[in-house]
């Protein structure tokens, strides 16, 4: 399975096996504007479905990113440490800011999909 | 050309579109002025001081090696240079200033006079106590006026902002929690709270739990209810909230918290809008803040640092911190020692070395005087008044989030740019070409692309219908896709667009010489 499913809060994460990695959506980008600083969980750390995970910083406001879904920090984009530019070039790519093992997949099916997040962007 | 996020010019400095240029690099009174260290020169003094030959030097391997680096400048060049500074500055003294949550008022100049007396102005922190009676008589006295305007017991003046006053506040309410033996790390702040308020109480140790903030811009009590338990150690509420609105159920919330055994903090910044009309202690307030350098005079804190006196009920009063200051047959003194004081107090500890910020504190007092109570609440009506002209004035031309009346901010969101290109960051950097300062933006984050403004007492009824006419002006524009004020302005100021990205993202914080300079002798 390789899908990437969306949270209200604008996280995204895409699911290969039993990792996910987790980035934010364009749309929050568009809000934010210019990224400027990202704060990264530690790998390893235990991380609850909804837990603060992250931070991102822009030159409007500052965000805390959540947990989509719980599991264990398996990595994270430290690439974003030195050029916090790639989370507004390439949100849902390069721009993603950790990875982790799943605690539990069936958590997944609560978050939407590509298209049901479009919908609810479209409502905003 | 750099592009920030809004799609906007980012130039600096280049790209003024007045032509021709001069030939001096100035434009007539706009000098564009240097760093300090790039006007001196090694070997220029405003003063010549006699050499002095030392025979025997006593520093032996503290003396210093290479240059200072310090610049050199005769004492006309200093002068220019700081006056030319000066006059980019923008100040209430220049013009409106609707910074909304500032209070950014008129400073009457009689404030000054007395501010500046040798009594209080040159009056050294360490003078014993019997030759500082007056100051602490003016302490005691604004205290007094204080807990009366505020229906509070008690108030320590220690705080030297607000946020230090937040600090104070939420250090009380954990010694008092810790003196009841209890566990309550939890703090719940509503959405439309002032930014620092979770910030403050993070720092005093608690975890945050925000709520949320209902469709009419106030807290939703039945969401503060179902977190309120028995680990919440405080509630920390904005009232007037950033919004502008007044929490109607301020008593309700009060009751609940109370019910729950938990202390009931009041951010008490917004007070303008509500002194010598309301008495927080009458709410159920256990601590509130009180920023003396905006709601009674002082704007900014004359640039800082500021006065943030802290309220106390009578739950709380005991946990004030050190110096106390007290008044007995031999006079006012200061207690300075947990030994020494009184039976029954249990200072949580000491925030800082002095008692006050006292230019401020003769300030305040002054204001008080002079307004008298009725003036006070005269000037909180009038405040309110004036942000009620502000809305109902451009609530069409704009878009209002909320439905009024407000309390002394009006909030307009950014629905009527919708469309336009033009985003609540150009419409406020337009309103520097048009000689005003703009108004706090994007805050409070409950609202897309928020527009604060809070106009004071201080405005007649002329500036705020020129004011009016200014901003309806612009967002018809707006509307009507005319761009071009709003495309990269500023454009009439020494410097244009800032790029705001890359000074996050690759601060200059410091300058450095290329080589550094012989010192000056």
């Amino acid at each position: 399975m390789n899908e990437t499913r969306f949270t209200d809060q604008h996280e995204w994460v895409r699911v290969d096996g039993g990792e996910g990695t987790v980035g934010i959506t364009r749309y929050a980008t568009e809000q934010l504007g210019d990224v400027v600083y990202v704060e990264l969980p530690k790998i390893g750390r235990s991380l609850a479905k909804g837990a603060e995970a992250a931070v991102v910083e822009s030159v409007k406001a500052a965000s805390e990113i959540y947990a989509p879904v719980g599991g264990s920090v398996t990595a994270a984009n430290e690439a974003l440490n030195d050029d916090p530019a790639k989370v507004n070039a390439d949100p849902e790519g390069e721009g993603w800011f950790f990875k982790l093992k799943l605690a539990n997949a069936a958590e997944l099916s609560a978050l939407m999909t590509a298209g049901q997040y479009a919908d609810y962007v479209k409502g905003l | 050309m750099t592009m920030n996020n809004q799609g906007s010019p980012t130039a600096t400095g280049a790209g003024q579109t007045r032509e021709p240029a001069t030939i001096s690099g100035d434009r007539g009174m706009d000098h564009e002025e240097r760093l300090i260290f790039e006007l001196g020169r090694p070997g220029m003094s405003g003063v010549d001081i006699p050499r002095v030959e030392i025979a025997e030097s006593r520093l032996a391997g503290q003396r210093r090696k290479g240059p200072i680096g310090l610049p050199g400048l005769s004492e006309p060049e200093v002068v220019r240079h700081y006056v030319r500074l000066s006059r980019m500055n923008y100040s209430i003294d220049a013009g409106l200033y609707p910074l909304g949550s500032c209070t950014m008022k008129h400073n009457p100049r009689l404030n000054e006079k007395l501010a500046r007396l040798p009594g209080f102005g040159d009056l050294h922190p360490l003078a014993p106590l019997s030759a500082a009676q007056g100051a602490l008589a003016l302490i005691g006295e604004l205290m007094r006026w204080l807990t009366a305007l505020t229906g509070m017991p008690a108030v320590t003046m220690v705080p030297k902002a607000g946020a230090h006053g937040e600090l104070c506040g939420m250090l009380t309410i954990r010694a008092a929690i810790a003196a009841r033996g209890e566990q309550r790390p939890r703090v719940l702040v509503p959405e439309s709270a002032h930014g620092t308020n979770p910030a403050t109480a993070t720092f005093a140790g608690f975890t945050v739990d925000e709520i949320k903030a209902t469709p009419k811009g106030r807290v939703d009590v039945a969401a503060l209810e179902a977190k309120l338990g028995p680990d919440v150690g405080a509630v920390m509420l904005t009232n007037p909230n950033t919004c502008g609105l007044f929490e109607r159920d301020v008593l309700r919330i009060a009751q609940l918290v109370h019910k729950a055994g938990a202390y009931f903090y009041c951010d008490g910044a917004n007070f303008n809008a509500i002194a010598g009309r309301v008495r927080p202690g009458d709410l159920g307030v256990d601590a509130m803040h009180i920023n003396l350098h905006k709601t009674f005079s002082t704007p900014h804190g004359g640039g800082g640092p500021g006065a943030g006196p802290v309220v106390l009920s009578a739950a709380l009063a005991p946990f004030a911190p050190l110096p106390l200051l007290v008044h007995d047959a031999s006079g006012f003194r200061l207690i300075e020692d947990r030994d020494e004081v009184p039976a029954g107090a249990r200072p949580f500890g000491r925030m800082c070395a002095f008692h006050g910020q006292m230019g401020m504190f003769v300030r305040a007092l002054a204001t008080m005087l002079s307004h008298g109570r009725d003036g006070i609440r005269q000037a909180s009506e009038d405040a309110v008044l004036s942000a009620n002209y502000i809305l109902a004035s451009l609530k069409d031309a704009m878009s209002a989030p909320f439905e009024g009346p407000c309390m002394h901010e009006a909030l307009f969101d950014d629905e009527f740019l919708h469309d336009s290109g033009v985003t609540t960051l150009d419409f406020a950097k337009a309103m520097i070409d048009e000689g005003y300062h703009p108004m706090t933006v994007y805050f409070p984050l409950v609202v897309h692309g928020a527009m604060l403004i809070e106009p004071t007492e201080s405005e007649s009824k002329e500036s705020l219908d020129r004011f009016i006419r200014v901003l309806g002006t612009m967002a018809l524009e707006a509307k009507a896709g005319k761009r071009e004020r709003f495309e990269g302005a500023p454009r009439l100021v020494p410097r244009r667009r800032l790029d705001e990205t890359a000074a996050s993202r690759k601060p200059v914080l410091r300058w450095k010489p290329k080589e550094m300079p012989k010192a000056a002798e």
